[in-house]
C-alpha cells in the first residue's frame, strides 16, 4: 500500500483495485456454500453476501486512503499516542493485576480455564519479549523450549517420582541449557538467517518427540501427569487426609483445583515479568537493549556479544521452560501435537501485537487473542479470518505494536517515553 | 626533550580482500599522550587500518601491539574482537554516527561501562536479586557519566533519546561514550565530518582536552583545519602505502604528500598554504 497521499481519483483506482482483489479471493470463499442435503452436499451461489464484502473493501479502502490524506503528519501523533498509552498504561496495569488477582471470586470454572489458558500465554509472551523484544533475536521456535520444559517435568515425574515444585527449577534450567546449546552455533547468524535455524530447531524438537517412541511415547505422548500439590496437600476428591479438601475440612469440589493452578499460574506470569523488567534496569538488560539497536557499537564497547546473546537466549528459554512444566501438570497430558509450529507463531504473533519489549502489551494482546478467540468460538469457520483481519487491522493502524515506544531504564530527571520511530526493531 | 614512549607500534601491517590490498607493509608508530593523525585521500587505506587496530578485521599479516603504561603488552593481531575494546583499552568511534539512537543520552554512556558494571555474567545474574554490589558500582558509573555529560555540555539533554539529538552533539556522544571505556588509545574516525567551523573548533578543544587527561589519539581526518591545529604527529597514506611521516610542518613540506594530493584532483583535501596561515 502507498505511504504518499493519493489524490481523489487515485484513490478511487486504487480502491477499485482492491474491490476486484477481494472479489476474485472471497468469489470461492463467500460466493459459495455448501449445503449438506439428504443425498450428499449441494453448491448453492450466495451473490448477495459476496456482493456485500466487496462493497466493503472498496468503501473500507477509499475510507483508509481519504483518512491518511487528511490526518496530521504522522511522527509527533505517535509520539504523542505512545506518551498517553503509557500514562494510562500507569492505571491499566494495577486494575489489571487486581482483575486478575480476583478472577477466581467473580469467574466459573469456564473463566478460570480461560484464565489459566490465557496466562500461560502471557507467561510465554514476556518469556519471549526477552528475546525479541530486548534483544532483537528473532525466534521462530520458542516453543521448542516449551516443549523442553514439559517433557522435563512429564518424563521425570512419572520415572522418577518427584514433585512438580521440585521439577519446576529443573525444567527451567534444562530449557535454559538447551536454549544455550542452541544459541552456540546459531548466535553468529543475524536476521532471517537467525529465524529460519530456530525455526528448524523447533520442529528438530517436535520430530524428535515423536519418533523417539521409547523415551517420549511417541504421538500417544505422556500420560498420567502427577499434579501439583500445595505444601504436599493433594486436590482431589478421594477424602484421604492428605488433600486439600479434608485438611481444610471443606467440601471437595474440581473448582478447588482450578483455583489452585490459575494462582500458579499468575505467580510464575508475574515472576517472568517482574526479571525481565528488573534485568532491563539492570547492566545486563541494558546491554541486550544496546545489542539489539547496535550490535557493531556494542563490540567497538568492549561487550562480550556472543555472551550477551547467549544470556538473553538462555534466560527466554527458561521462562518457556517453566510455562511447560505447567503446561504438562496442567493438562495431565502432553503429546507432541501440542508444540507445532502454530504454537511458535501465536506467541510470537502476541509479542509482536503488544508492542515489541512491551510488558502491559504483551499481556493486553495475549488475553484478546487467546480471549478474543474463545470468544468468537460460535463463529468456527469464519474464526481465524476474524482473527487474520484483527491482525492486518492493528498492523496498519498501529504498526509498531499496541504499546509502542520505550520507557528509559534510567535517568537523571523525569523518565519520559522515547517515541517508537526512534527504537530499532533488531536484525538478529 | 626525550621522545615519549611508544603507546602503539604498527610493523609491516597487510591487509588483503581477496585480490584487492587495502593496505601494504605499513609501519608506524602513536606515542603516548600524542594525538596522531592519519591522513590520506580517499580510498587510501586509512578506514581499514583502524579496523585491524580496533579488532573488526583480522590483518593478513603483520602486527599491532599496544604498550600499557605498567609494561603490559597486547597483541592486537590476535585479540578477540571484544577484548580489544575491554583489556587493551582501545576505544573508537564510526565514521558513520553508531549510537544506540533508541536510548537515552544517559542510557549510551551506562551502556558503555558495561564491563565495569558487570565483570561476568553471575555478577550481572546476581544484580537481579541486588546481590553483588552492583548499586555502589552503578552510582559510580553514573558518576562518570555525569561528569562526561557535563564536559560536552549535554548534561541538560541527558534524557533525550540519543536518535533526537543534533548532528554535531551525536558526535561528541559518540567521542564520550568512547572515553566512557577508560581507554589508553581513543581511535576517532573522521569526527569533524559534517561540522560547521563553530563545531570544529568546540571538537577540538574537546580533544586536547582528553589529550590533557592522559589519553592519546589516534586521528582520522579530512579536515586539514583541525589535523594541522591539534596533531603532534602524522602518519599520510595513498593507495595502502604509507608515503610520509612527521610533524605536521614536515609533512605539509613534503613533496610527495602534495603529490598525492593534488594527483587525486580533490581541492577540499589539499593541504594547502592557506591552511597552514589558519594554523599559524
Amino acid at each position: 500500500m502507498s505511504g504518499r497521499p493519493a489524490g481523489p481519483a487515485a484513490a478511487l483506482r486504487d480502491a477499485a483495485l482492491s474491490a476486484l482483489v477481494a472479489l476474485g479471493l472471497f468469489a470461492g470463499l463467500i460466493g459459495l456454500h455448501l449445503v449438506p442435503t439428504d443425498n450428499g452436499l449441494r453448491l448453492v451461489g450466495r451473490p448477495w453476501a459476496l456482493a456485500i464484502v466487496v462493497l466493503a473493501v472498496f468503501v473500507g479502502r477509499l475510507l483508509l486512503l481519504t483518512w491518511q490524506r487528511v490526518r496530521p503528519s504522522g511522527a509527533p501523533a505517535t509520539r504523542r499516542l505512545a506518551e498517553a498509552v503509557t500514562h494510562a498504561g500507569r492505571y491499566v496495569a494495577p486494575v489489571f493485576l487486581l482483575a486478575a488477582v480476583a478472577l477466581p471470586l467473580y469467574g466459573g470454572r469456564y473463566m478460570l480455564d480461560t484464565g489459566i489458558l490465557v496466562l500461560t500465554y502471557v507467561m510465554l509472551g514476556w518469556g519471549l519479549t526477552i528475546v525479541v523484544g530486548l534483544a532483537g533475536l528473532l525466534d521462530l521456535g520458542y516453543v521448542a523450549f516449551y516443549a523442553v520444559g514439559a517433557y522435563s517435568y512429564a518424563l521425570l515425574a512419572t520415572n522418577f517420582h518427584l514433585g512438580f515444585w521440585t521439577l519446576l527449577p529443573v525444567s527451567g534450567i534444562l530449557a535454559a541449557l538447551w536454549g544455550v546449546m542452541l544459541g552456540f552455533p546459531v548466535l553468529r547468524l543475524r536476521g532471517d538467517y537467525l529465524a529460519i535455524v530456530t525455526l528448524a530447531f523447533g520442529e528438530i524438537i517436535r520430530v524428535v518427540l515423536i519418533n523417539w517412541t521409547s523415551l517420549t511415547g511417541g504421538s500417544n505422548g505422556i500420560t498420567d501427569i502427577p499434579r501439583p500439590t500445595l505444601f504436599g496437600l493433594k486436590f482431589n476428591g478421594s477424602g484421604d487426609p492428605d488433600t486439600f479438601a479434608t485438611f481444610f475440612h471443606l467440601p471437595y469440589s474440581v473448582t478447588q483445583r482450578f483455583v489452585f493452578l490459575y494462582y500458579v499460574i499468575l505467580a510464575l506470569a508475574l515472576l517472568t515479568n517482574w526479571v525481565s523488567l528488573r534485568l532491563r534496569r539492570l547492566p545486563l538488560g541494558r546491554a541486550w537493549e544496546a545489542l539489539r539497536e547496535d550490535e557493531v557499537a556494542c563490540r567497538a564497547l568492549g561487550i562480550n556479544v556472543t555472551i550477551t546473546k547467549l544470556t538473553a537466549f538462555g534466560m527466554g528459554a527458561m521462562f518457556g521452560g517453566f510455562a511447560g512444566a505447567f503446561f504438562a501438570t496442567r493438562q495431565g497430558f502432553i503429546s507432541p501435537e501440542s508444540f507445532n509450529f502454530m504454537e511458535s507463531a501465536l506467541v510470537l504473533s502476541i509479542v509482536v501485537l503488544g508492542g515489541l519489549g512491551s510488558q502491559l502489551g504483551v499481556a493486553l494482546a495475549a488475553v484478546v487473542m487467546i480471549g478474543g478467540s474463545e470468544l468468537f468460538r460460535d463463529f468456527d469457520e469464519y474464526r481465524m479470518l476474524i482473527f487474520g483481519l484483527a491482525l492486518v487491522v492493528m498492523m496498519v493502524l498501529r504498526p509498531r505494536g499496541l504499546v509502542a515506544g520505550r520507557t528509559p531504564s534510567i535517568a537523571l530527571g523525569a523518565r519520559r517515553e522515547i517515541a517508537a520511530e526512534l527504537v530499532a526493531q533488531g536484525r538478529g | 626533550m626525550a621522545a615519549p614512549a611508544p603507546l602503539l607500534e604498527v610493523t609491516h601491517l597487510l591487509m588483503r580482500f581477496g585480490g584487492l590490498t587495502a593496505v601494504s607493509d605499513l609501519d608506524f608508530v602513536a606515542r603516548t599522550g600524542e594525538i596522531t593523525a592519519v591522513i590520506g585521500p580517499n580510498g587510501a587505506g586509512k578506514t581499514t587500518v583502524f579496523n585491524c587496530i580496533t579488532g573488526f578485521y583480522r590483518p593478513t599479516s603483520g602486527a599491532l601491539a599496544l604498550m600499557h603504561a605498567d609494561g603490559h603488552r597486547y597483541a592486537l593481531e590476535r585479540l578477540p574482537g571484544h577484548q580489544i575494546a575491554r583489556r587493551a583499552k582501545v576505544a573508537r568511534t564510526f565514521q558513520n554516527i553508531r549510537l544506540f539512537a533508541g536510548m537515552t543520552v544517559l542510557e549510551n554512556l551506562m551502556v558503555a561501562q558495561h564491563n565495569a558494571l558487570m565483570p561476568s555474567v553471575v555478577n550481572g545474574l546476581l544484580a537481579v536479586f541486588g546481590l553483588g554490589g552492583h548499586r555502589a558500582a552503578e552510582r559510580v558509573a553514573l558518576d562518570k557519566a555525569r561528569g562526561w555529560l557535563d564536559t560536552i555540555g549535554l548534561l541538560d539533554r541527558a534524557d533525550d533519546p540519543a536518535g533526537a539529538l543534533p548532528y554535531g552533539a551525536q558526535r561528541r556522544l559518540e567521542i564520550a561514550r568512547a572515553m566512557c571505556i577508560d581507554p589508553v588509545l581513543l581511535c576517532l574516525d573522521e569526527p569533524a565530518a559534517g561540522l560547521n567551523p563553530r563545531e570544529s573548533e568546540e571538537l577540538s578543544e574537546l580533544l586536547t582536552r582528553i589529550r590533557a587527561g592522559g589519553c592519546s589519539i589516534l586521528l582520522i581526518e579530512h579536515d586539514m583545519g583541525v589535523v594541522m591545529r591539534i596533531s603532534d604527529h602524522i602518519v599520510v597514506l595513498d593507495h595502502g602505502k604509507k608515503i610520509s611521516d612527521g610533524t605536521p610542518a614536515e609533512v605539509r613540506a613534503d613533496p610527495r604528500v602534495i603529490a598525492a594530493y593534488l594527483g587525486e584532483g580533490d581541492e577540499d583535501e589539499e593541504p594547502a598554504p592557506h591552511d597552514a596561515s589558519a594554523a599559524a
